[in-house]
């Protein structure tokens, strides 16, 4: 009998869900160029009005991509307004005529020769802002090429059956082109959680693993494959059993998920009575539909670097508030905590000049950035205050404090901003609430000082983890290291939550973790009364809360704060898992159940990617 | 004939790049979009360089970040209408900070 071999990829799973159908490979379906020399002056004119055709045909099918760009990133509209311009730019478009008229070549191959020419021009410029342009010029290209060969111009619309789409990345212009109703799921080579790709995915419950790297080149075209978009595991040519398996998985995924989902609007109360308040992390306003959906009782964290991050130029005052107004204004009465900008200097060389940093995650990122570039921070809090008055259901929160001074330091610009909002007479929530967030070290040390000069703490545990182990997150020789359950960690959350008590402060906890619903009997046992999470995963969440008494999570939590490693913790916290809430890991968590534990070195890899 | 040529303006001003991005794609973008609705010449130079004001990727090239000089210069019969024009998108920073 001949085994068939299936292949396991792994990369981020973004969008939960399971996918088994034929993929679709973009990759692949590059077009090939036709080359020959034009015979006569009648052969000459015919192309010239070939290409002039495809040109215009281009220049129409930009215009309706342009039209159906999904309104939040109207920024992407303006990409195609630059590859509009490029389609009629003459280097490229008289250039190509020039080439047909004069050297008799065919279009395509004119066309290719143009766009190599100015391509070498930019990669000739030492300025990689400019390089990094000829991604413009090619994708223009393409477009007239597929024109010019007659072929269907958007390959997703080529697609005529249910399929599971392989890129290596997915344009804006892409993602705006897919026909929901024919994609079952989807992979990519590129990407994060926080990608264009993943967020449209995750909006629409369209199952994704991005970040694969190898995707595109292990996956055969047309071949059958598996998309786990909890774990993140992609499986080409499955075995029947594998088949078997995940149709099982996906329909008891599908229940499950349906179950939870209708009790998701309720509050959460465990069983013997705390309420605890369970908000949503989001990274853009269009994520609100999907917070409210899911059950968030607020946004616990707005991640504002991303309004930042997904364009060319940089916001104006006008743009964050008419961004921040909107946002409040969709969740009010609920409360709305704007993180400002959490941003490394890596992510600002656009704007700014590029800083040389040995190591990024103890460099100028975040609050430090942000009071190194005062004028920057003043106009996101003037951006944030004018638009706290509208419905007074903002709160602001500084990242990666580590002590007092820094705190001081960026409470004195806040309290200028105000000022100055009041002398032009311009109105601001004056009890805005004002919290920190404890993710370093030094912030847990001095937690009691902090918590005199704010309203509200919230956790960040990625980068309290990152800190208080030691170790860079994005490093792959030391991410084993990344223990969420590491008995130091563990300790710091709990010192935070007293010193919060004491203060009469609330202490919320806002990192992965909170999202990991492994981790929700912890966090209860560490007696955190609120959480905030990606949307999706708050039905989760909060069913756990509900089925879990607090009273019993803080007698486990006791028994494990003894405990001294992380391994032993983690193993104790599966054990119990598994009594407890078995149908839970069966659906999100497959990869901890006794029967398919992956090698540990490819746990620690997967995990590293979870929370880079 | 003669009459249309009576009608050449030649112009040329400075202009320095005063957004914080420069003159990236989308910048770019908008001088060419201007520069387009004219009919007279429109070349920009920086340093050594000309090129004509009508090219996104002629302008892509020339690379202008922020605090560069460049010199707008239009001949046609349209020529002062275009500088002006132009004047007033390197004023208002091209809508950006």
């Amino acid at each position: 009998m001949t085994e068939q071999c299936s292949k396991i990829i792994r990369g981020i799973g973004v969008s939960p869900g399971i996918a088994i159908g034929k993929a679709y490979l973009l990759e692949r379906r590059r077009i090939s160029i036709s080359q020959h020399t034009l015979e006569d002056e009648k052969a000459v004119a015919e192309e010239c009005k070939r290409f002039e055709a495809a040109v215009s045909k281009t220049e129409m099918e930009l215009e309706d991509i342009k039209r159906r760009i999904h309104p939040g990133f109207t920024e992407h509209a303006q990409v195609l307004e630059v590859y509009q311009l490029i389609l009629r730019d003459p280097p490229i478009h008289n250039e190509t005529l020039r080439l047909i008229l004069e050297e008799k070549l065919n279009a395509q191959l004119a066309l290719v020769r143009s766009i190599r020419k100015a391509g070498e021009r930019f990669s000739a410029l030492d300025d990689e802002y400019i390089q990094s342009r000829i991604a413009d010029l090619e994708a223009v290209g393409e477009r007239v090429l597929r024109n010019l060969a007659g072929l269907e111009h958007n390959l997703l619309d080529e697609i005529k059956e249910r399929v599971i789409i392989v890129a290596h990345d997915l344009s804006p212009a892409d993602t705006a082109q897919l026909r929901l109703e024919r994609t079952l799921g989807l992979v990519t080579d590129m990407g994060g959680r926080t990608s264009h790709t993943s967020i449209i995915a995750r909006s629409l419950n369209i199952p994704a693993v991005v970040g694969t790297e190898v995707a595109t080149k292990s996956v055969p075209h047309g071949a059958i494959i598996i998309v786990d978009g909890a774990s993140g595991k992609v499986i080409a040519n499955p075995t029947d059993e594998e088949v078997n398996l995940y149709h099982e998985r996906k329909e008891e995924f599908e229940n499950y998920l349906r179950a939870i989902s209708r009790t998701a609007h309720f509050k959460a109360r465990t069983q013997d009575g705390h309420l605890i308040d369970v908000e949503a992390n989001i990274e853009l306003q269009e994520e609100v539909v999907a917070a409210k959906d899911n059950g968030a009782e607020g946004i616990g964290l707005y991640r504002t670097e991303f309004f930042f991050m997904n364009r060319v130029d940089f916001p104006d005052e006008e743009a964050l508030y008419n961004d921040y107004r909107e946002l409040a204004e969709l969740m009010a009465p609920k409360w709305v905590t704007m993180r400002t900008l959490d941003l490394g200097a890596e992510k600002l060389a656009t704007w700014y000049p590029q800083i040389e940093e040995a190591n990024p995650a103890l460099g100028l990122r975040s609050i430090r950035l942000c009071l190194h570039y005062p004028d920057l921070f003043r106009t996101q809090l003037r951006a944030i205050l004018r638009a706290s008055d509208h419905a007074h259901n903002i709160r602001l929160m500084f990242p990666l404090v580590s002590g007092v001074g820094e705190l001081l330091s960026a409470k004195k610009i806040l309290r200028e901003v105000k000022e100055e909002l009041t002398r032009t007479r311009i109105p601001f929530d004056e009890k805005m609430p004002l919290g920190v967030m404890i993710e370093v070290p030094s912030a847990v040390a001095v937690a009691d000082m902090l918590a005199r000069e704010v309203d509200f703490f919230s956790i960040g545990t990625n980068d309290l983890i990152q800190y208080s182990i030691g170790i860079d997150r994005a490093n792959e020789h030391v991410a084993y290291l990344y223990e969420p359950l590491h008995p130091a960690v563990l300790r710091f959350i709990r010192h935070t939550v007293a010193i919060g008590r004491r203060a009469n402060i609330q202490v919320s906890l806002c990192g992965e973790m909170a999202g990991e619903s492994l981790y929700t009997p912890i966090l209860l046992g560490l007696q955190l009364t609120s959480l905030s999470m990606n949307p999706q995963a708050i039905p989760r969440v909060k069913n756990l809360i509900c089925r879990s008494r607090a009273e019993d999570c803080r007698r486990f939590v006791a028994k494990v704060l003894r405990l001294r490693t992380a391994d032993e913790i983690g193993r104790r916290l599966h054990t119990m898992m598994l009594e407890k809430f078995p149908e839970e890991l069966r659906v999100f968590n497959p990869g901890i159940l006794p029967n398919e534990e992956p090698p540990r070195e490819d746990r620690s890899r997967t995990k590293r990617k979870l929370y880079s | 004939m003669e009459a249309v040529l009576e009608k050449i303006e030649v112009l040329e001003q400075e202009f320095i790049v005063a957004n914080r991005l420069g003159i990236h794609a989308r910048v770019a973008a908008q001088i060419v979009k201007v520069a387009g609705q004219f009919e007279s010449e429109i070349w920009i130079a920086k340093g050594g360089s000309k090129v004509s004001g009508k090219s996104i990727l002629d302008v892509m090239t020339l690379v202008c970040p922020l605090g560069s000089k460049v010199q707008i210069s239009a001949y046609g019969p349209d020529a002062s209408e275009a500088v002006n024009a132009l004047a007033v998108l390197f004023q208002t920073k091209f809508g950006e900070p």
